[in-house]
């Protein structure tokens, strides 16, 4: 055998192997979208069927029944909405911290991070009561800003650890040139990072969109996310597993297929500050 | 804490105000929280043709898992946040909301028909006589077998049997190598899952969760003898994983022909005569729970019902609502619309009553049974303060009840013993009870 | 100037996260020293301590806090070897490696409730599950997965979510690794091998110590998967301290255990984050 022939066959044993574990790793979503096609009864046949005439019937009762749309909405409003807002206040946050650090820098990015660490099932009454005094139970509102703030620690830290690593020589040639902070941002570091924002952004949609403790303890009709929808789907009195696959490939599809095309971004951005 | 209830009070004016100048032009809206069982996801369907009678009124529906369900609507109706106008609670929430003044009395008067309302469910609704929620559908518990695999072992089964005769029929069944199982009972722990049914056994051995001081009494001799019965039972006879079958997976295994036998909720009857879900519809029998020392408490008793939380602005669309949705013409509604066999049972005389029905389900006799043979202010052996077949209805239960539903399923599944049990589920439950100052 | 220009920046940030702390946390602290359950409206009186020693004094708590740090532990480790390893392996191209990659980090994107009941009701069901499908078409018995093995199957189910995220991370981390050198050390006869262990391994220290943080935290607080699942049973062998706090404190509706609870997952998220940055901080970029 050739060198050749011999790392040819390599890459022909590597392509099998990751290829079966990455089968391995989605078939559990390949099951749950498959499910959804199935009567009730097929979905707990014993072998499990692959084989089977799909029926829409799932789709259509989860259709009649939720306001898929409605509650679509409100997951996109609240995911990207508080992203958004997250981002608007964590940049110069972070930037700030990259460029000018000091004797502190340390301590407050640590300081964020622990602020996350509070459980919430501890702090739900105290949230809520404090919802319901302001009238925003059951609003985007009150889900936004609680996305906003719980995400933010994490942002900061993704953009400082990207910032603090782009060439300061850049940000020095165009300090010399007169440019005041205001331009150094818009001008030089942001297009500089927009692969590192747009994968923070990912990862804090992400972890909106699949929030569901807050989400479900906020909110009742109006401003009920899609986790709210899945609630409604799981375990009531009778056979569920085919309508509950259809309600759960509903909520989850936009988010992997946005997930899907995103992932090159997420990819180049996700450096954590490892590119030197 | 003071200043948090002022602010309430101010955005309670200010919204109630703005409700009612929103009011006046436009139609009332309810929101109306429910669990997400079928009855209720048909009460859905139907709702348009109560708008249609009350045009000013418009109903908004929020759908949830049980266990979501309870906590989002105590959190509601505890903190007075007003979500909801009408909320699903059961019969356990029911008497201790009642006692706290949280809920509207429901409006029995006119066409109602409150006496027809089947009298141990109205008696579980009420507080000092006061009805705070209407029943939507009731259940009690009893025996579904298979007549076909029960007469091929040789065996029959009858109301009241004992459990010892039990214990024998699931044995004579129990053929894992074709995959049935001589038995299939609740493990999956939780107050309304495993411990439901383990109540009513316990009961029908002479047990009772406290005594009249409310001490817990967990390690006597009966929940021992009760509790080691039922882990012997099904850890000889049951299906692999009994510890966490609830209601659904035992449904499943039934439908799918694994079960000989199955004690659970009388509501299941209609799933598993129902021919579209089950494969072995022609084939189920009907009796009673079976019992050991005493028939008292042997089945239990539950019921879902409409409540109005005091704090509701929209009372008079509320109550129109709640008694359309348990009245009779509800049921007929329903009837005419999906068929006899499908209407919210064990609620109303009348229903059973009514011959279509009595045509169309034949597990209606059984039911009635065993809904009337239940009695929630007596439902032990020795005398209870409590009231409740398969719960004690104080606030401190679902925690009580749910931890020590882990500790039987941990018996079950073997990870400890029976004794062990049943000992740190009382220790449990007496931290519990001090804690919130019982004694 | 400058000073006050950093300053400003950072305000609104530092600024709302002491708010989003310093209220729930004043007011949890609050709640943990007095009588305060929802059911009993009124009754509020302070109780010093009673609350905190009756959440410690839980026949649960001791099994909860080892729980929680073998989830961390176990995840932590699954997530970061298989992690390295397979982005170590869909680092090299071959066929179809951009639907290769989009299949392993799909996990990431499935809500943890639905992970939970996927995994619950069609991959661990012990009669019509896939597992159990598998092993009695290979005539083995089929497992209870969840209550045989009730703190495993979390933690599958938790590794499966958060393996996607290690392998993002780390491939990302890949792309930027230096192919010369890589090459140079082919050349000079390095195995596989010793690439992987002398290059590739430091190569990706920091990014290890990122995702051992981020998922440190959640960790700590996962919730869902245990609600929907095994509902932290059989007895209390996958009962971890969030869960805990739900099942004997939120249950019941008792604010001030709930609230000491609270307090006390603080404190051990402390002393897990204070180890944690010992370890692996020095790679940290803060």
């Amino acid at each position: 055998m050739t060198l050749n022939q011999q790392r040819k066959l390599k890459t022909i044993l590597t392509g099998l192997f990751a290829w079966t574990v990455a089968l391995v790793l989605f078939f559990p979503i390949f099951w749950m979208f498959i499910t959804s096609f199935k009567t009730e009864l097929q979905a707990i046949s014993v072998p499990p069927s692959l084989f089977f005439e799909p029926t829409l019937d799932n789709f259509r009762v989860v259709q009649e029944r939720s306001d898929y749309i409605h509650h679509a909405w409100n997951s996109v409003v609240t995911s990207f909405g508080s992203t958004i807002i997250a981002l608007i206040i964590a940049i110069p946050a972070a930037y700030s911290m990259a460029f000018f650090p000091g004797k502190r820098t340390k301590d407050i990015l640590l300081w964020m991070l622990s602020t996350k660490m509070l459980p919430a099932v501890g702090v739900l009454v105290p949230i809520y009561i404090i919802c319901r005094d302001y009238g925003l139970l059951d609003t985007k509102t009150a889900l936004v800003i609680i996305f906003t703030l719980m995400n933010l620690p994490i942002i900061v830290w993704m953009l400082f650890s990207y910032f603090k690593d782009l060439p300061k020589e850049i940000l020095e040639a165009a300090r010399m040139d007169g440019a005041t902070p205001w331009d150094e941002v818009v001008k030089v570091v942001l297009p500089l990072s927009v692969g590192a924002i747009s994968s923070t952004a990912l990862l804090s949609i992400v972890l909106c969109w699949n929030e569901a403790f807050w989400s479900l303890n906020l909110t009742a009709s109006d401003a009920a996310p899609l986790t709210a929808m899945i609630a409604s789907y799981s375990s009531p009195e009778g056979l569920f597993w085919a309508k509950l696959s259809a309600a759960s490939t509903l909520a989850c599809a936009p988010i992997v297929i946005f997930g899907w095309f995103c992932q090159k971004q997420l990819v180049q951005g996700l450096t954590f500050g490892a590119v030197k | 804490m003071k200043h948090l209830t002022k602010n309430t009070l101010t955005y309670a004016v200010s919204i109630t105000a703005a409700m009612t100048a929103a009011s006046a032009f436009s139609a009332t809206q309810i929101t109306v929280a429910t669990v997400n069982n079928g009855h209720m996801i048909e009460m859905q369907k139907l709702t348009p043709e109560f708008e249609k009678a009350n045009p000013d009124i418009k109903v908004k529906w929020v759908t949830l898992e049980e266990n979501t369900l309870r906590q989002n609507v105590t959190q509601d109706i505890a903190n007075k946040s007003g979500l909801y106008d009408v909320m699903t609670i059961g019969m356990y929430e029911t008497p201790i909301w009642g006692e706290r003044g949280w809920l509207q009395a429901i409006d029995t008067s006119g066409n109602f028909d409150v006496n027809d309302i089947l009298p141990s469910i109205r008696g579980g609704l009420s507080y000092e006589g006061t009805m705070y929620a209407a029943p939507f559908y009731g259940e009690s518990s009893m025996v579904m077998y298979r007549k076909d695999l029960v007469k091929a072992a040789g065996m029959e089964i009858n109301d009241r049997d004992s459990w010892e005769h039990i214990r024998d029929v699931a044995a004579a069944v129990n053929n894992p190598e074709k995959g049935i199982y001589g038995i299939c009972l609740r493990g999956k722990a939780g107050w309304g899952d495993n411990m439901a049914f383990m109540t009513a056994m316990a009961n029908s051995f002479g047990a009772r969760w406290f005594d009249e001081s409310w001490k817990p009494e967990l390690e006597t001799a009966e929940w021992k003898n009760a509790v080691n019965f039922y882990v012997d039972l099904l850890t000889k006879y049951g299906p692999p994983g009994a510890s966490s079958n609830g209601f659904n997976e035992n449904l499943a295994l039934f439908n799918e022909g694994k079960c000989g036998m199955w004690i659970d909720a009388t509501i299941a009857a209609s799933f598993v005569t129902d021919p579209k879900q089950s494969k072995v519809a022609d084939q189920v029998g009907f009796a009673q729970s079976p019992y050991s020392v005493t028939e008292k408490g042997a089945n239990w008793l539950w019921a879902w019902a409409l409540g109005i939380p005091a704090a509701t602005k929209n009372v008079e669309a509320a109550q129109k609502f709640v008694r359309w949705a348990t009245s009779k013409e509800y049921i007929q509604l329903v009837g005419k619309n999906n068929g006899w066999a499908a209407v919210p049972t064990g609620t109303r005389a009348s229903t059973y009553a009514n011959t279509d029905f009595q045509k169309a389900a034949v597990f209606a006799e059984a039911e009635l049974k065993a809904i009337n043979s239940a009695n929630p202010n007596d439902s032990t052996l020795k005398p209870s303060p409590y009231v409740g077949v398969q719960f004690a209805a104080i606030p401190e239960f679902q925690a009580i009840g749910t931890t020590t539903g882990q500790m039987i399923s941990g018996a079950l599944s073997g990870s400890m013993t029976v004794d062990q049990a049943l000992k740190s589920a009382n220790t449990s439950a007496d931290r519990q009870m001090r804690q919130a100052g019982y004694y | 100037m400058k000073r006050s220009i950093t300053r400003l920046l950072m305000a609104p940030s530092v600024i709302m996260l002491l708010v989003w702390m310093i209220i729930p946390l004043s007011m949890t602290i609050y709640f943990s020293t007095i009588r305060y359950n929802l059911l009993y409206p009124g009754q509020n009186n302070f109780v010093g301590w009673m609350n905190f020693e009756f959440f410690i004094t839980d026949p649960g708590f001791i099994p909860a806090v080892s729980n929680t740090l073998i989830l961390l532990l176990s995840v932590l480790i699954i997530t970061v070897v298989l992690g390295v390893m397979l982005s170590a392996l869909i680092d090299k191209p071959f066929f179809g490696q951009g639907i290769v990659r989009v299949l392993l980090i799909s996990p990431f994107f499935i809500m943890p409730t639905v992970n939970a009941l996927i995994w619950k009701n069609m991959m661990m069901n012990p009669v019509y599950g896939i597992f159990a499908w598998i092993s009695e078409s290979l005539g083995f018995e089929p497992i209870d997965w969840l209550s045989s093995y009730p703190l495993a199957s979390i933690i599958m189910m938790v590794s499966w979510q958060w393996l996607p995220f290690a392998i993002l991370v780390f491939v990302t981390a890949l792309q930027s690794q230096d192919t010369e050198q890589k090459e140079a050390a082919q050349m000079d006869g390095a195995t596989g091998w010793h690439i992987f262990r002398y290059l590739t391994i430091p190569h990706l220290a920091r990014p290890i110590a990122v995702v051992v943080m981020i998922e440190t935290i959640f960790l700590l607080a996962v919730f869902a998967e245990i609600f929907v699942s095994t509902g932290g049973g059989p007895g209390y062998d996958s009962t971890n301290l969030a869960y805990l706090i739900y099942n004997q404190a939120l249950l019941q509706y008792d604010v001030g255990v709930a609230s000491a609870g609270g307090l006390f997952a603080v404190i051990l998220a402390n002393i897990v984050a204070f180890f944690l940055i010992r370890a692996v901080g020095k790679n940290l970029t803060v």
